[in-house]
């Protein structure tokens, strides 16, 4: 089955990975820009990340028939450094035009702090003056429930967002339903150890139905596995969803969302 | 399409019993070693494993918020954004 995966930070994978990923079947993907495991400096180094994210990978993943796009933020770990952040979003409309960036992303919280809320208002008004689309990073372990209640806060607080053109990630049983009822779309994060399992998943898929729903596997540089939409639908397949059920997580809804970017210039392998 | 109780509990009774035996034993090597300073850390869990026992639904919910931080609806005066 193909499918597609909307958040995966291949920057910090090889070039073995691509090649599985297009074994399995994936066919596009999209990188949100994140924390890289370490604080940087200046905001030339988000330059050369966001050149990476806009240059490098997209030839790297076009070599194994995968398209690749992107999300272009600082991210919520570094938002703490304010003056920082400032110069970081003042520079990303240099690459808003790039033909694979999607919009504004990941952006949220991490600690739930004042200085994080800052920043995350200041992306979204960035986002909302160049009509991106926004996708976006909710906290891990005990601060996701606080922290994805107050992004909701600050999205419906602003009349200017379109809801459906956000996409909340690493939504879990505790506050899916809060996000897929504001009219966001919601995306579940498919980790190892911490987070999702493609068990608990596909528990929330048979609960709350596929409307606004997605799956991604995250894989960054810590502990995650790449591969872990396919595992998601051979769950789907033991519990005998069916073909159309399943392709509508993995594939459809993913497409359905991007195509409200107008960078999301995606050819369907049917029409390669 | 979901599945009847009889085929979920048919399709994952093994694994669910690893599971509690895990969890077991986890409390096991925790007597073992002696008294517990972070007490707070130790009655999450053991509040944690109620849930599973007790009659009703959302578990998986209601462990989550267990483990989670207060939301308080007035955050934003508080920080002033
Ligand atoms: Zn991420």
């Amino acid at each position: 089955m193909y499918y597609i995966d909307p958040h995966i930070h291949m920057v910090s994978r090889t070039t073995d990975d691509y090649e599985t990923l297009a074994k399995m079947g994936c066919v596009a993907l999209s990188e949100p820009a994140f924390w890289a495991g370490f604080d940087r400096g200046s905001v030339d180094s988000f330059r050369d990340y966001f050149r990476q994210l806009t240059e490098t990978e997209p030839k790297r993943a076009a070599q194994y028939g995968i398209q690749h796009f992107t999300w272009l933020c600082i991210n919520a770990k570094e938002a703490e450094n304010v003056s920082l952040s400032r110069e970081v979003i003042a520079m990303i409309p240099e690459f808003l035009d790039r033909p694979n960036v999607l919009g504004i992303g990941e952006i949220g919280l991490n600690k739930n702090t004042k200085n994080e809320a800052t920043i995350f208002l200041e992306h979204v008004d960035l986002a909302v003056r160049h009509d991106q689309q926004i996708l976006i990073h909710t906290p891990h372990l005990e601060d996701k429930y606080q922290g994805t209640r107050m992004i909701l806060d600050m999205l419906c607080g602003d009349t200017r967002i379109q809801r459906h053109r956000v996409l909340v990630d690493h939504v879990e049983e505790h506050t899916i339903g809060p996000v897929l009822d504001a009219g966001f779309w919601a995306g579940m994060t498919l980790y190892p150890v911490t987070k999702c399992t493609p068990q608990r998943a596909a528990d929330m898929i048979e609960r709350f139905g596929p409307e606004r729903l997605m799956a991604n596997s995250a894989g960054d540089w810590g502990p995650s596995k790449p591969t872990a939409i396919p595992d998601l639908i051979l769950e789907l397949r033991r519990r005998g969803h069916s073909e159309a059920a399943i392709r509508r997580v993995v594939y459809e809804n993913p497409r359905t969302f991007f195509e409200q970017s107008r960078h999301f210039a995606f050819v369907a392998p049917e029409n390669r | 399409m979901s599945r009847t109780a009889d085929q979920v509990l048919e399709q994952e009774f093994l694994q669910v019993r690893a599971k509690i035996l895990e969890i077991a034993a986890f409390f096991d090597r925790l007597s073992e070693g002696g008294a517990v300073t972070n007490e707070q850390q130790l009655r999450l869990l053991r509040d944690g494993s109620t849930i599973l026992n007790d009659g009703a639904d959302e578990k998986a919910a209601r462990v989550q918020l267990l483990f989670s931080r207060q939301y308080e609806s007035n955050w934003r005066e508080k920080f002033g954004v």
